[in-house]
């Protein structure tokens, strides 16, 4: 995933910057005059809103226009705890009123459906055309349904919930882990990297098991993973042992983890070690760049988007910049941390460069917080800065909790994860 | 030129400081900052960039809604000590050792007195 440059590709990427300050320039001079500059941003969630939102606090004299299609926005953070029974979906629900009433932004509740990157416009599925001068997308993730044989959109939505956007399909997992009878057996399938929210499924398994504990202590967990390693493993495993020993089963793809068929009839997974019935089973498929992304060729064979990392601009068509999950951002998870992040960098870089000015160089940040209990919360943390081998993690910094973190460091972590949520949501949608 | 019209219009001039990757302009930071007025505020752009992230965490300008401590009003030479002290391990904390040694003396400076001007600004 790495995205790795040579030096002298550095260089030319700081003289593209300048360019880039020209091209912003030019790329005003005909609107300037008569109205307002005008940034469209597609993508409501943690990338695209943080984008609009600080467009419009940094620089109020610019048009900031928002493509969202929900009116609610389920945020993928905290639905693992809805799984676990300690949130209501209402509580993970953001809406866009603030945004337009607060910071002025411009929210049409409607699908953009296509790009046209010469003549500056995005077609929504309603039929209008917005006109933009500088492009900001953030369409998140999309699924590869036809990865895996007896996987399909239709089996997701219906039988083996992958809810890995939190919604309908997220109501769909909480329902069958309700129904199951105790002594049951859930399998987790997490997919291979890169993919959203890498400590994911296994806070997903922690607080599942959490539930279960408590109301159903005869059920069992089976991660089947695609990887040999995971995110924070060691703190998993430890806080498995202590809070669910016996529980939680992990299977690495090298022993059995890697899954080649699904059956969604017979509730079970097919491995290369045999078959695995599941009552209630939450595979994960396999993530590449969302569909608006591809419709606009902003993707590369990676099926990521590659683009300019001090500006985030897309290097296959400039005048559009992409953030988020779907973005090949070097060391940077896929986060919605890490797309706030990019978000404000990206809202920080258009304002200078409509200004006819340099940007500054990125500085990026993510934190991730995990809760293994209810009291008991692990994170990751990370400081990025651009070098000539691309966004790199800064040396010494950043890392996880101490794996010898003691109970009061680890409750600590877990109010903070409760802190941040509150927090993030209102920087981003408040 | 249109893009200074348009600077005019905007509430709060950014004004601008020629920033290239890895060249450090603080000293001409510094010149723009002491013209600061009551009518202009002056944000630098390397400090806002960096600063920015931090909200994600205790808020928008700092103003934190949850457990997480707020430093919304905190003076400049407060918050760069603190962040110092979070950097040397001096002063107790979870994640902020692992945030402020990502960061420079000089940008933990540039945080400090991004934080601890933008609520003036706000008044």
């Amino acid at each position: 995933m790495n995205h790795n440059i040579s030096r002298r590709d550095f260089n030319k990427l700081l003289v593209s910057g300048v360019a880039g300050s020209a091209l912003g320039i030019f790329g005003m001079a005909k609107p300037a005059f008569a109205a307002q500059t005008r940034i469209v941003v597609i993508g409501g969630g943690f990338g695209g809103a943080s984008a609009a939102k600080y467009l419009r606090k940094l620089d109020p004299s610019l048009s900031v226009t928002l493509i969202e299609p929900k009116a609610t926005f389920y945020t993928c953070p905290f639905s693992n705890w809805v799984l676990g029974g300690m949130k209501t979906m209402e509580d993970i629900g953001q809406t866009y009123a603030l945004l337009r009433s607060k910071y002025g932004v411009n929210v049409i509740a409607d699908t953009a459906t296509g790009i046209d990157s010469v003549k500056s416009t995005v077609t929504l599925k309603s039929g209008k055309v917005i006109n933009y001068d500088r492009l900001v997308v953030s369409p998140g993730i999309d699924f590869k349904y036809g990865a895996i044989e007896g996987y399909s959109e239709s089996v997701a939505n219906s039988s083996m919930p992958h809810a890995y956007e939190a919604g309908p399909q997220t109501i769909l997992l909480q329902k069958q882990l309700l129904a199951m009878k105790d002594g049951g057996r859930v399998l987790i399938c997490p997919p291979g990297n890169p993919f959203r929210c890498p400590p994911g499924p296994y806070e997903r398994a922690s607080l599942i098991a959490h539930y279960l504990k408590e109301k159903k202590p005869k059920s069992r967990i089976l991660i089947l993973d695609a990887k040999d390693k995971f995110s924070k493993q060691g703190l998993f495993k430890k806080g498995w042992d202590k809070l669910y020993p016996g529980m939680i089963e992990w299977r690495s793809s090298a022993t059995g983890g890697k899954i080649t068929k699904v059956d969604a009839a017979s509730k079970s997974v097919t491995t290369d070690f045999g078959v695995e019935k599941g009552d209630v089973i939450n595979f994960i498929p396999p993530q590449q760049a969302g569909k608006i992304a591809f419709d606009a060729g902003l993707t590369d064979a990676s099926g990521w988007c590659p683009v300019n990392p001090i500006t985030f601009e897309s290097t296959i068509h400039p005048g559009i910049h992409v953030i988020g999950d779907a973005v090949i951002a070097g060391a940077m998870p896929k986060s919605g941390f890490a797309a706030s992040s990019q978000g404000k960098v990206v809202a920080a870089s258009i304002i200078r460069l409509c200004q006819g000015k340099v940007p500054a160089p990125p500085s990026l940040v993510n934190t991730c917080y995990s809760l293994i209990g209810p009291g008991y919360g692990v994170s990751v943390a990370g400081v990025y800065k651009l070098t000539s081998a691309g966004i790199v993690e800064i040396p010494g910094s950043g890392g996880l909790t101490p794996m010898d973190a003691d109970d009061d460091h680890l409750n600590e972590e877990a109010m903070f994860a409760r802190g941040w949520y509150n927090n993030i949501v209102q920087d981003i949608w408040g | 030129m249109q893009v200074t019209i348009r600077s005019l219009l905007t509430a709060c001039l950014v004004f601008s400081v020629l920033l290239i990757a890895g060249t450090d302009a603080s000293a001409a930071a510094k010149k723009v900052q002491k013209k600061k007025t009551a009518e202009v505020c002056v944000v630098d752009p390397r400090g806002e960039i960096l600063a920015l992230s931090c909200a994600s965490c205790h808020g928008t300008d700092g103003k934190s809604v949850g457990i997480i401590p707020s430093f919304y009003g905190k003076s400049p030479e407060y918050l760069e000590a603190a962040l110092k002290d979070f950097k040397s391990g001096t002063r107790y904390s979870t994640v902020m050792i692992r945030h402020a040694k990502g960061y420079t003396d000089e940008e933990i400076r540039l945080i400090a007195e991004y934080f601890g001007t933008v609520w003036q600004n706000n008044k």
